[in-house]
């Protein structure tokens, strides 16, 4: 039996996939699974995620996006880039990216709350922050845009509990507008 | 420490003990964690990967804990030590590929290690014996604890640790446990399970012994999920699921015994047998007869078996430690004489 995916070696090792409950046997050449096991374990399902984020979150403007097109301010990773390939450059990627990463990490883990622990160093920060301002590492600027955005992911991910909670908000918006 | 002292014992992990020890053999967390101060390993260059080699080396000489551990340089080490290191699951196949700028930290009794310009800049684990999660959590929270008093990590309240790939933002935890389900696999119910395990949004796969060869019977079980739960509330799920998956395979193993007793002694004596006196194997064949037998000696057919003795053969009979063990270079073929050499003489095989 030849490797199911370079077609060329044989295949020794024999993995069952588990992708949304569909079942798929495969059989592969020592070199293709290690490739595989590499992406299952780092990649799981990310590369389809990132692919149908293109349809859920439309840039702002495709006109504007030619000329300027989205960039992280710190270590200037193309935002295509990421959705190419899957990683992130620096720390600072995941502000320039805010609106795009929250749908994302959203689908990818069901939630994007944050309910883990918090390092001692930011422990002290948060406190001396709070007590000049309302924790301001937690303040999201929350644009009209960005929440139409949101709510399209919202509704792409047919999750109306929280479109209808979005839908909220920018009438609030609208309001005060 | 020398790469070569590794070759006198395995890990700690291996010891074949702790709970449910009978159908898990290990459980591992790892953290992943990044410096705020430079860009992720991925986006930077040779001089900062260096700078956070040093960076995160000077902390570790500050840290108690972590007295008496050995950071290795990936430069430093050839290709075989690098393999070495894979084999003993002190780090990825990724980490010993591509070595520039990258190292690797290693506790006594290799409950504890670090690797160091992966896919991030840290990537800590911790291995314990048997299901034991919640045990290997508490160490390396404190490992974690310890590390965030000296270096500043990339975190934002909102989305916690921040991670080079967006499936680890968040905790950035990933518990995983290696399980032993040979009765599932034999009475044909074990893609049900695996179904049923997916659908929970747990990932499962095979156990990799000769770099990539599965083998049917071990199954890692992990979380995929890391942002909407708390470190310990993922283990607790993680723990759920095991336990559930453990009564499976027992039930299994006791049906097994109903339906054909005399079958399965057959099986499980005639592996014994082939380990005891082959001349030639492959570590696909040995780990399917390890397997066997390590089913025999949890369901009591066969007795006076050093569980951690078979423990360790799973990790001394890969390629890279064969050679070690030699201290040369070897082919495939010298691999698969020298592989029964050692099974032979470390489950007390007699030479006829
Ligand atoms: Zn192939
Ligand atoms: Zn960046």
């Amino acid at each position: 039996m030849t490797c199911d995916i370079c077609g060329k070696k044989k295949a020794t090792v024999h993995l069952t996939e588990i992708v949304d409950e569909q079942m798929s046997e495969m059989h592969l050449c020592e070199e293709c699974a290690r490739q595989k096991s590499a992406q299952m374990e780092q990649q799981f399902g990310l590369a389809d995620l990132l692919a149908g984020l293109s349809d859920t979150v439309k840039p702002a403007s495709s006109k504007e996006n030619e000329k300027n097109p989205l960039q992280c301010s710190r270590c200037a990773l193309p935002y295509e880039d990421f959705r190419k390939f899957g990683r992130l450059g620096c720390s600072e990627c995941y502000t320039s990216f805010k609106e795009h990463l929250s749908g994302l990490l959203r689908k990818i883990h069901g939630s994007n709350k944050y309910l883990g622990k918090t390092p001692s160093s930011f422990q002290k920060e948060n406190l001396a922050a709070s007590s000049k301002e309302e924790r301001p590492l937690l303040v999201v600027t929350e644009t009209l845009e960005g929440l139409k955005e949101q709510l399209q992911s919202a509704i792409a991910a047919e999750d109306f509990e929280r479109a209808a909670e979005i839908r909220d908000k920018i009438r609030n918006l609208e309001q005060k507008d | 420490m020398r790469i070569e002292e590794l070759l006198n014992h395995t890990g700690e992990w291996l010891r074949g003990t702790g709970p449910s020890a009978h159908i898990v053999m290990s459980s591992r967390v790892r953290l992943a964690r990044n410096l705020a101060d430079w860009t992720f390993p991925g986006k930077s260059v040779k001089k900062d990967l260096e700078a956070v080699l040093k960076v995160f080396s000077e902390a570790v000489g500050r840290i108690e804990a972590l007295k008496g551990s050995t950071l290795f340089g990936m430069t430093e080490l050839d290709q075989v030590d690098r393999q070495m290191l894979v084999e003993r699951h002190l780090m990825s196949h990724e980490h010993a590929s591509n070595p520039e700028g990258k190292g690797l930290l290693v506790t006594a009794e290799e409950v504890v290690s670090v690797m160091i310009n992966e896919e991030d800049h840290l990537r800590i684990q911790v291995m314990r014996s048997g299901l034991n999660l919640s045990e290997a959590w508490d160490i390396i929270n404190a490992i974690d604890d310890a590390l965030a008093r000296e270096l500043s990590f990339a975190f934002l309240p909102s989305w916690g640790f921040l991670t080079a790939c967006p499936t680890n933002t968040g905790t950035a935890m990933r518990g995983s446990v290696m399980m032993h389900l040979p009765a599932l696999v034999m009475t044909k119910q074990i893609n049900k399970v695996l179904a049923a395990i997916s659908k929970l949004s747990f990932a499962s796969r095979g156990f990799y012994g000769e770099g990539t060869q599965a083998s049917g019977n071990f199954y890692q079980i992990s979380n995929q999920v890391s942002l909407g739960h708390s470190e310990t509330d993922i283990i607790q799920n993680i723990n759920g699921l095991i336990r559930q998956v453990i009564e499976q395979e027992e039930q299994a193993r006791q049906a097994l015994l109903l339906q054909n007793k005399p079958m399965l002694e057959d099986k499980v004596c005639r592996s014994w047998g082939l380990l005891k006196t082959a001349r030639i194997i492959s570590s696909q064949e040995a780990i399917e007869l390890f397997s066997m037998v390590r089913l025999g000696l949890d369901m009591g057919i066969l007795k006076h078996v050093d569980h951690k003795a078979l423990n360790e053969l799973f990790i001394m009979i890969q390629p890279a430690h064969l050679q070690k063990i030699e201290a040369k270079k070897l082919n495939a073929f010298e691999r698969d004489t020298k592989r029964a050499a050692v099974i032979r003489q470390k489950l007390g095989g007699k030479d006829v």
